[in-house]
């Protein structure tokens, strides 16, 4: 532990003492780094606001957030951690990248959570606020000491920080200060455009009087004053100006936005994290489009509302997570049913039940798949990106007006909250196509009129006179006439099917990544692309040869998976879902529970793959799954 | 408002629509069931006020009376059991113009979507909501439901029901918003369709609970009501529901100021009789569907709108 000031503040004044690291200047290809701080003292502000200036500047950058379950847990606890964990780079970002290598925590208690999730490297820095360690209360100075001793099995280097102290020397309140102080810190340490953030900070305040972005500035300059003034290192990542347009954002505002584009008329949703903040932002915009957001009575409620909204000829959607997909199972079968164009966004979470309400996990597949009774042929696709965030609603909303169906998005809480820029992108006026023709129907046509060979058939809108009809989730025959024959159920069935593996044909083989053979291939869905392909890219590097396979569509599966898979030794899935390792205690071939597309893979298509699986809420680290590939891969 | 979808050929409607114009397949119903005669009053109803059938919407649960909009010539949508609610208000929400009638059974409405219930009458979306309870569950054989009398029996509690109904009519009325509640029985086919005319004509969700026979299970409930006519309580008021043929029939009659909620609430704890008639109206209730209609845009006006939502979130 270096020696430093106590800066309880009783004496604040006392003379910092600089600690010498002996570090200097380096510059790095990328660098990662977390701000943490006890729920409510604006450490999520803090790292957004550094992640979206970095952005600015024209660096990579992605943003993860850490977020308590709790609004305000009791502070100074590990469970009170919230904060942003954010990885910059010269070139494009696609990850969280590996175990950050500098932290700024405003506690030992927050920083100490961090630490048993394995956040941080072993020669992390740390900024600590050193208030705590001399505080008044021997209880605080006990709890200080306890998480020291814990954290000496890491090689940290310790830099304790006068952060409230500092800060109350500009505003009175530490509680709304210390974050930008600490903003300061960071745009000293990574050497960034002091104007561009002060306009970051003036964006983030820009709805409170402009006092409040006076102080913050002041906060600002100062962290960046005492940092220069006491530390004696700095992490070079020079950005490169962009060459395209970008928009900086997070998933779930992708999804508003991508649904604006699509033209998509009214979101009915439940609260529930962390799909929320879609409606949120939607909320604040959609006057603007004519749209709405119907916050309904219940999770049941909300997907009625949108399926109702969709059978007049509005184009509707759904966002839920997973204790709200459950309660829709009922009212997802009415839908396939009745073949009614509906878009349910899953923003997956930790399962099963209430899980893990604020953090990662792919563990919602087979339910989708699967997880109405009946058989429920639909589309499933998982965005990789927060990119594709915004584009797979258009393209959801083209599948399920032209295939009459509903098309799932598998999203997960690590796309949902982390940021990163993408291409601003060029809208299409097709993308909002109008409403529905309300010309009447030609005599003698009937509302589900399939055609044979494509279980395809034209809906009839409410509205188009000589078309009135009821459509039921009862077994129905082309008329919509409620239907028991064998014949007749057995038909409508085959339609609902045929028309699935009709749009599977004009799917494209997805394509490996790092090389159409060698000796493993990875296959993953979903938000883990950008660290796989990571993890890909310096197995490479080392000689391995590792590809990877990722998948946009779920149902159907695209085709030539299994032709791509056997031009490789080994295959693998790698998900954030509860797999069995092989070797567990009691694990058999036979009983051994895989991961989720570990099994649809095995089931559908025979591919013999291993299944690696991991559900420590937490997004996948490249540098964990290049150790794994260096376990598959037999040594030279 | 949003008129994307409206008939805007100009053209006037110069159709007019009989009673037959309404008419779909055969109903299934068991031979004495109550809901034929609402089906009947509800084609009268439609006629009457000359309702397109392509602009008009029965939407409905799971459950006997649930079958409603298969029997009819409009647009139907044949829901799941209790959610008949919110796919009315999806449906309503951006078509003002589509005429929506909601048809669901006692355990549709007051127990599987009781919840949907409570806030489709807050939410007060201009539309018919006919509750058509007949204490029972009809289509799954005999259970006890919310509204079966206490002590009667019942495959699920074979000893009698253990627990007195709930009221329909009172539970509505103890919802903030509530617009329009009105009581009537299958029976009373005069009674009926003025209750149901008046509901249609009235701004805001009217629900409508009717007494309904069901000559299967309940029989006994309902044969004595049908036939001791006194057992009736006719509610008159110059701002409630009138027919002189009911005015004839029925001995019992009171006056109620359907804008009196205290008397209204009052009138569900009536044991001496069965009131008919308009418990409540409110013409002033915000409507949910109303406030939520907002300034329609152009594709070139969205897309113009979407470019500054980029802009502001441009790097």
């Amino acid at each position: 532990m270096s020696s430093s000031q106590s800066a309880s503040s009783e004496d604040a004044q006392e003379v910092y003492e600089k600690v010498i690291t002996g570090l200097g200047d380096k510059t790095y290809t990328d660098h990662s780094c977390e701000v943490v701080s006890d729920a409510g003292e604006g450490a999520q502000k803090c790292g957004q606001g550094f992640g979206a200036l970095s952005a600015k500047m024209g660096n990579g950058a992605w943003t993860v957030e850490i977020i308590p379950a709790e609004i305000e847990p009791p502070p100074r606890t590990p469970g009170s951690t919230s904060g942003v964990g954010i990885r910059i780079g010269q070139d494009k970002i696609t990850n969280a990248g590996d175990a950050v290598k500098l932290v700024i925590a405003f506690n030992e208690q927050v920083l100490l959570s961090r630490h048993r999730v394995n956040a941080m490297s072993d020669d992390c820095i740390i900024l600590i606020d050193s208030k705590w360690r001399t505080h008044v209360n021997p209880k605080v100075v006990g709890e200080w000491e306890d998480a020291m001793k814990e954290m000496s099995t890491k090689n940290y280097k310790w830099i304790l920080v006068p952060l409230e102290a500092e800060t109350l020397k500009v505003v009175d309140n530490p509680k709304l200060g210390k974050n930008m102080f600490a903003l300061g810190l960071l745009c000293h340490i990574y050497d960034r455009d002091v104007q561009i953030a002060k306009d970051q900070v003036a964006y983030t305040f820009r709805k409170k009087p402009p006092a409040v972005t006076e102080a913050n500035h002041k906060l600002l300059e100062a962290g960046i004053a005492w940092a220069a003034e006491n530390l004696d290192f700095r992490f070079l990542v020079p950005a490169r100006p962009p060459t395209s347009e970008l928009l900086v954002m997070n998933g779930n505002e992708a999804f508003g936005m991508g649904a604006l584009a699509a033209g998509i008329d009214v979101c009915a949703m439940y609260p529930i994290t962390p799909a929320s903040s879609v409606s949120h932002y939607l909320a604040d915009v959609y006057d603007n489009f004519g749209g709405m957001v119907h916050q309904a009575e219940d999770e049941i409620a909300a997907i009625g509302v949108a399926l109702g909204s969709s059978y007049t000829g509005k184009t509707a959607m759904t966002i839920t997570s997973g204790p709200g997909l459950a309660l829709k199972g009922e009212f997802i079968g009415l839908a396939l049913m009745i073949e009614m164009p509906l878009i349910i966004i899953d923003v997956q979470r930790g399962g099963p039940s209430t899980g893990l309400p604020t953090k990662v996990e792919q563990s919602d597949l087979l339910c989708v798949l699967y997880g109405q009774p009946g058989d429920g042929p639909k589309i499933v696709m998982a965005p990789s990106s927060i990119e594709e965030c915004f584009h797979c609603i258009i393209t959801a909303r083209q599948i399920a007006e032209t295939l009459r169906t509903c098309v799932f998005i598998l999203s997960d809480a690590n796309l949902a909250t982390g940021q990163t820029p993408f291409e601003r992108p060029k809208l299409d006026a097709k993308w909002m196509a109008g409403p529905p023709k309300q010309t009447s129907v030609p005599e003698g046509s009937r509302p589900y009129e399939w055609n044979l060979d494509t279980g395809i058939s034209e809906r009839f809108i409410p509205g188009q006179r000589g078309g009135e009809h009821t459509v039921t989730g009862l077994n129905h025959d082309e008329s919509s006439r409620v239907n028991y024959e064998p014949a007749t159920n057995q038909l409508g069935h085959a339609m609902r099917s045929r028309k699935i593996a009709v749009f599977a044909e004009t799917l494209n083989a997805p394509i490996p990544y790092g090389g159409d053979e060698g000796d493993l291939l990875i296959v993953g869905w979903g938000s883990t692309r950008g660290a796989i392909e990571e993890a890909v890219d310096r197995a490479r590097a080392k000689g391995l040869k590792a590809s990877s396979l990722h998948l946009t569509f779920l149902s159907p599966l695209q085709p030539g998976i299994k032709e791509a898979c056997d031009k490789f030794t080994k295959v693998m899935t790698v998900e954030l879902n509860y797999s069995d390792a092989s070797d567990d205690p009691h694990i058999t071939p036979t009983n051994r529970r895989r991961g989720q597309l570990a099994t649809l893979l095995r089931a559908q298509l025979l591919i013999d793959c291993g299944s690696w699986g991991k559900v420590h809420g937490a997004p996948l680290q490249p540098a964990v799954l290049l150790g794994i590939i260096e376990k598959y891969i037999p040594k030279a | 408002m949003d008129t994307s979808l409206l008939d805007i050929s100009g053209a006037a409607d110069e159709r007019t629509f009989t009673a037959n114009d309404y008419k779909g397949p055969t109903a299934r119903w068991c031979p004495g069931c109550g809901d034929f005669s609402i089906l009947a009053t509800t084609r009268r109803l439609l006629e009457l006020e000359q309702l397109a059938p392509e602009k008009t919407l029965f939407v409905s649960g799971i459950g006997c009376s649930s079958r409603f909009p298969h029997y009819l010539k409009t647009y139907g949508f044949h829901g799941i059991h209790g959610r008949a609610l919110p796919l009315a208000l999806g449906a309503k929400l951006r078509r003002p113009d589509l005429h929506v009638f909601v048809v669901m059974g006692d355990g549709d409405c007051t127990s599987i979507g009781a919840g949907h219930w409570i806030h489709a009458i807050r939410y007060n979306p201009n539309m018919t909501v006919l509750l058509l309870d007949n204490n029972i569950y009809g289509l799954t054989k005999k259970q006890t439901s919310p509204t079966t009398p206490v002590n009667y029996k019942t495959n699920t509690q074979p000893k009698g029901s253990y627990l007195n109904p709930l009221h329909p009519i009172s539970v509505t009325l103890g919802v903030a918003n509530a617009s329009f509640v009105a009581q009537t029985a299958d029976w009373i086919p005069a009674h009926l369709l003025a209750t149901m005319r008046a509901a249609q004509q009235h701004k805001g969700l009217s629900f409508i609970r009717i007494l309904q026979r069901c000559p299967k299970w309940t029989i006994d409930i309902f044969d004595a009501k049908v036939k001791t006519p006194d057992e009736m309580m006719i509610l008159n008021h110059a701002n409630g529901i009138t027919d002189p043929k009911v005015q004839k029939m029925y001995k019992n009659q009171m006056e109620h100021d359907p804008s009196d909620l205290d008397a209204a609430r009052a009138l569900t704890g009536m044991t001496s009789h069965i009131p008919l008639g308009l418990f409540y109206k409110n013409e002033d209730a915000a409507i949910y569907n109303e406030l939520r209609m907002n300034k329609s845009f152009t594709t070139e006006e969205k897309m113009a709108n979407l470019e500054k939502e980029f802009d502001r979130y441009a790097v």
